[in-house]
């Protein structure tokens, strides 16, 4: 490992480490724009000199390699010269419209400018002018005058998902990012490059004037759109609710994660939100089906529900989890079924057709927490029926009456004939979940779930990662967490464990299913644990 | 007697094929190469000083010594004939009236470093050059000079031929390598250096025509003798391809050691019609100005670098004194702008930038800064690029106005 000085301070580093991510590791910023970790070296943008020993010329701190005995200074006269005179390049042709940008507030060359500019401008005559507002595909839009040419979205999609669709076309200044002949920018990953551009050439047709970026705040999650779970954080607009119609989350961005998702997120995931801010949210506990259903308060609510589980034997009861459930959720519903004595539990239903699937991140299994509802155990107990069986079950009476967590039974797998005269056949009904679907409209009793980025939690990814996620905005309407609601619940049965937290029920989890054995929140930290492995190899 | 070892055949009727260059002693020396040992060439070419004709001027033997030693795998000799240099024409000649030349020098090189592919790149407006190559290549197939096990030495060579689309950038090696990879041409990042990964990531040497065109006459009379035509620093001969206002234009070989005035008044026939000379840019476009004072210079690599400018090219481009230097500064800087590649941010931007504002003034609507500001940004931006491309126009932006500035402020209105 060969040692250097960066700066006047030592550092070893691993064999083949470029000279701009040793100084990272020192937490010595050298300013750059087509360097990205998790692409190949471009080393176009030339804002990355540093000067190394006695070379009399600054040299791209991104192409350099350490070597033993090196020594780079970042910050000499004749660096900074050279950055402010880069940083000039880069915005002669700019159009500088920061005022009408989306990027304006998280755009490199502003924060460039003011660290590495500050010069007089003296370009005086007619800009070179490109195509602006041109989209590219469905979530991206260009403004090839804003473009510095940094090469980043090429590359992206060169090296990462191997689609190429882009391109720079033209020569000198008149050189242009575009879309090859009769290509569009739709591949399933297509919005990393909003993300990778640092500057307002490449914007988020989702985004894109909705909301200032610095009335934004963030929160770290983790997506539910897939076993993956990839980290992203959650950008909320709570500050100008005026804005883009009361749209509480504005959009979501990939967090880096070594090894989950590096720094990218698909698309299906990055815009999978929306359910969020949807009309079809349920925002209050209604009892009565149809259009009987009225709006009621939780005190209301809960001893009502709580009667319904009473009145039936455990053996006419079914429960049908989800692994849509935080790891929080899924242990406090197992710890009342296991109060009531309850057999007839699942978690496990089919979609109405299988999941894609690809090599770079993407996982056919569409459910965060899979992994989670296998391990706590949500599975059928003792000779209990499954998810089907249950169904089948309603259908000849025995089964009489079901609680389901949010699938949408109508749109499975399964015949929908089927399972709506199951749905019909039961005594009692009970919906809980976020959002309204075919389950909700035939239910007795309906509980208003919060969304995930209303809450904090957990979620077990398929190699059985535990994540933790945390809350971004208060839950709509009288909407709980799922555990807080079965807590309730579980309470007016007799249920003497009583969280008031989710980081409570994590505990509770972790004292008592082997898997999560020795984790709690703090250890988990923001990149997660593996747990043990549910195929048998051990513990990760 | 003058010593023409490049040009030498030029004036007979046919030189261009195969019988004529066999006549003349052509692929006669081959067999004296296979019986030598690869880096006894490499040896043989770094004693006779011969130094890369292309631009750049950089000792050819010592170039062939950075393959790496022991290499697995393909090595492949890349002749650059891409010939884009304003100014420059000699190629051209060479290509069309000696072309075995460059097949024998390629053959014996490729041996050397151990390459059995070789790649000719030819400009892509060379049209009527590249039809009398290929017409070479394919006699020297015939007669196995080319192909497998080659005059039975055990040596196997094929060449290809490839030919440009017309941009200047494919002339520097690595865009040049780039393009004949079928990609864009687009210099590439140094490290690695060709030699160590270049065409499809193998060793690759690229030289210039003239540069190889040398090598048969260094193994046909000897390093010393070749050496001994130069100077102590760079030997034999080059080619200097004169244009602009001279009595004869056209390409002069010579020894290295010629003065620029000597070829300019005694060999080219000096200026026409009595005119007075004003400047002389000594090896294309790229290199520095000279007034019509700095001529007694010598035209080899380090003599012109001591001058303050560069053998390049040798593509000689004289001005008398009818030329307006704004103007002709305007011109190179068009051509600049419209040849970057536009890859990295300096060249990319600032090359239209200082056209833009060498037009100004010419239009007479420069502002007084605006000397500065070329002078300036082009001092800035010099040596922060990817490629040598930039440094190359930083030649001119930057003599032209600080050895002809009056020139340029007799054109700024005065506020
Ligand atoms: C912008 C640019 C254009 C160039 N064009 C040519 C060219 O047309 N022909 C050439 O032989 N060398 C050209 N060169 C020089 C080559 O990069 C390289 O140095 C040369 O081909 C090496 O051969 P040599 O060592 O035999 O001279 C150019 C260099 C630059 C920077
Ligand atoms: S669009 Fe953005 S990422 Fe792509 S080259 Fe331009 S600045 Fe770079
Ligand atoms: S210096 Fe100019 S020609 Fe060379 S790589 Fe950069 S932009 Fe291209
Ligand atoms: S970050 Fe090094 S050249 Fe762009």
């Amino acid at each position: 490992m060969p040692k250097l000085t960066i700066d006047g301070r030592e550092s070893e580093v691993p064999e083949g480490t470029g000279v701009i991510e040793a100084a990272r590791r020192l937490g010595i910023e050298v300013p750059h724009y087509c360097y990205h970790p998790g692409l190949s070296i471009a080393g176009q943008c030339r804002l990355c000199m540093v000067e190394i020993g006695n070379n009399p010329r600054p040299q791209i701190a991104c192409n350099t390699q350490v070597v033993e005995g090196m020594v780079v200074r970042t910050e000499t006269p004749k660096v900074l010269e050279t950055r402010q005179a880069i940083m000039e390049f880069h915005l002669i042709n700019h159009p500088l419209d920061c005022p009408v940008c989306d990027q304006a507030g998280e755009c490199w060359l502003q924060i460039y400018y003011m660290k590495h500019g500050l010069y007089e401008p003296r370009m005086v005559d007619e800009k070179v002018h490109k195509p602006k507002a041109v989209p590219l595909g469905p979530h991206v839009i260009l403004d090839a005058e804003r473009c510095i040419l940094c090469s980043r979205c090429v590359r992206f999609c060169d090296e990462i998902t191997g689609t190429g669709e882009l391109g720079i076309f033209q020569r000198g200044d008149h050189s242009e990012i575009g879309l090859f002949p009769g290509r569009e920018l739709a591949n399933p990953y297509s919005g990393n490059v909003v993300d990778i551009c640092p500057v307002g050439a490449l914007t988020d047709r989702d985004f894109r004037f909705a909301v200032r970026v610095w009335y934004l705040e963030t929160a770290k999650s983790i997506c539910p759109g897939c076993s993956r779970g990839c980290n992203i954080a959650v950008h909320s607009n709570l500050r100008r609710p005026h804005h883009d119609g009361g749209r509480r989350v504005a959009r979501l961005k990939p967090r880096y994660h070594a090894e989950v998702n590096r720094w990218w997120i698909c698309d299906a995931g990055r815009y999978g939100y929306k359910f969020v801010d949807d009309p079809s949210r349920v925002r209050f506990p209604t009892r009565g089906r149809g259009d009987a259903a009225a709006e009621v308060g939780w005190d209301e609510i809960v001893p009502l529900i709580a009667g319904q589980l009473r009145r039936y034997q455990p053996g006419e009861i079914g429960v049908l989890a989800s692994p849509q459930m935080a790891n929080e959720d899924l242990f406090l519903l197992r710890r009342l079924v296991d109060h009531l004595g309850l057999a007839h539990v699942d978690f496990r239903v089919p979609p109405s057709r299988p999941g894609d699937e690809d090599r770079i991140l993407i996982k056919a299994d569409k459910n965060p927490n899979r992994r989670g509802a296998e391990l706590i155990g949500l599975g059928p107990r003792d000779g209990g029926l499954d998810a089907r069986g249950m169904l089948r079950a309603a259908r000849e009476r025995r089964i009489k009456c079901l609680w389901v967590f949010h699938h949408d039974l109508l749109a499975s797998a399964w015949p929908e004939g089927e399972i709506r005269e199951a749905l019909e056949s039961l005594e009692c009904l009970l919906f809980q979940g976020s959002n309204g679907n075919g389950v909700r409209l035939l239910a007795h009793y309906v509980l208003p779930s919060a969304a995930w980025v209303e809450r904090e939690g957990t979620f077990t990814n398929f190699e059985g990662r535990v994540q933790r996620f945390w809350k971004a905005v208060e839950p709509l309407g009288a909407a709980r967490a799922d555990w807080e609601i079965v807590a309730r619940i579980g309470e007016a049965l007799g249920l003497s464990f009583m969280p008031d937290t989710g980081e409570d029920c994590f505990k509770a989890l972790a004292a008592t299913v082997p898997a999560f054995a020795g984790l709690s929140y703090r250890e988990l930290r923001d990149t997660g644990r593996l747990v043990w492995d549910c195929a048998g190899r051990g513990p990760a | 007697m003058r010593e023409r070892l490049l040009t030498g055949n030029f004036h007979l009727p046919q030189s261009h094929t195969l019988r004529v260059y066999r006549e003349t002693g052509g692929y006669a020396g081959l067999e004296k190469a296979f019986a030598l040992p690869p880096a006894a060439i490499t040896e043989e070419v770094k004693k006779s000083n011969l130094r890369g004709l292309g631009g750049a001027g950089f000792p050819t033997g010592i170039k062939w010594g950075f393959i790496p030693k022991g290499h697995q795998g393909p090595i492949y000799l890349v002749i650059n004939a891409d010939e884009g240099e304003p100014g420059t024409f000699k190629d051209r000649y060479l290509l069309e009236k000696d072309p075995h030349s460059l097949i024998e020098g390629m053959i014996i090189s490729a041996y050397a470093i151990g390459a059995h592919v070789a790649f000719i790149y030819v400009r892509g407006e060379y049209v009527r050059p590249w039809r009398i190559l290929r017409q070479a290549v394919e006699e020297a197939y015939a007669a196995g000079f080319l192909g497998r096990n080659i005059l039975g030495s055990g040596f196997d060579l094929d060449v290809v031929i490839h030919r440009g689309a017309g941009a200047y950038i494919c002339g520097e090696e690595t865009g040049l390598i780039s393009s004949l990879e079928g990609k864009k041409g687009w210099p590439k990042l140094k490290p690695p250096f060709p030699a160590v990964r270049g065409a499809f990531g193998a060793p690759t040497i690229v030289n210039n025509v003239e540069t190889i065109c040398h090598v048969p006459h260094i193994m046909r009379r000897g390093a010393e003798w070749f050496a001994g035509l130069g100077t102590n620093t760079q030997g034999g001969t080059r080619m200097y391809s004169v244009s602009g206002h001279v009595v004869r234009p056209g390409v002069y070989e010579l020894p290295v050691s010629v003065t620029l005035r000597t070829l300019i008044y005694e060999h080219a026939g000096g200026l026409p019609n009595g005119r007075g000379l004003k400047a002389v840019v000594p090896g294309g476009s790229s290199a520095a100005i000279l007034r019509a004072g700095e001529i007694d210079v010598t035209m080899d690599v380090d003599g012109l670098k001591n001058a303050g400018t560069m053998a390049g090219s040798a593509g000689v481009i004289v001005m008398d004194d009818t030329v307006s230097i704004p103007e002709a500064l305007m011109v190179v800087a068009r051509f600049y702008a419209h040849e970057s590649c536009g890859q990295c941010t300096p060249c990319r931007e600032s090359t239209g930038w200082i056209f833009k504002m060498a037009k100004r003034i010419v239009e007479g609507k420069g502002r007084k800064e605006d000397l500065d500001t070329i002078l300036d940004v082009a001092r800035r931006g010099a040596g922060t690029t990817i490629c040598a491309f930039y440094d190359g126009a930083v030649g001119p932006y930057i003599s032209y106005i600080e050895k002809f500035r009056e020139e340029f402020e007799a054109l700024i209105p005065r506020a």
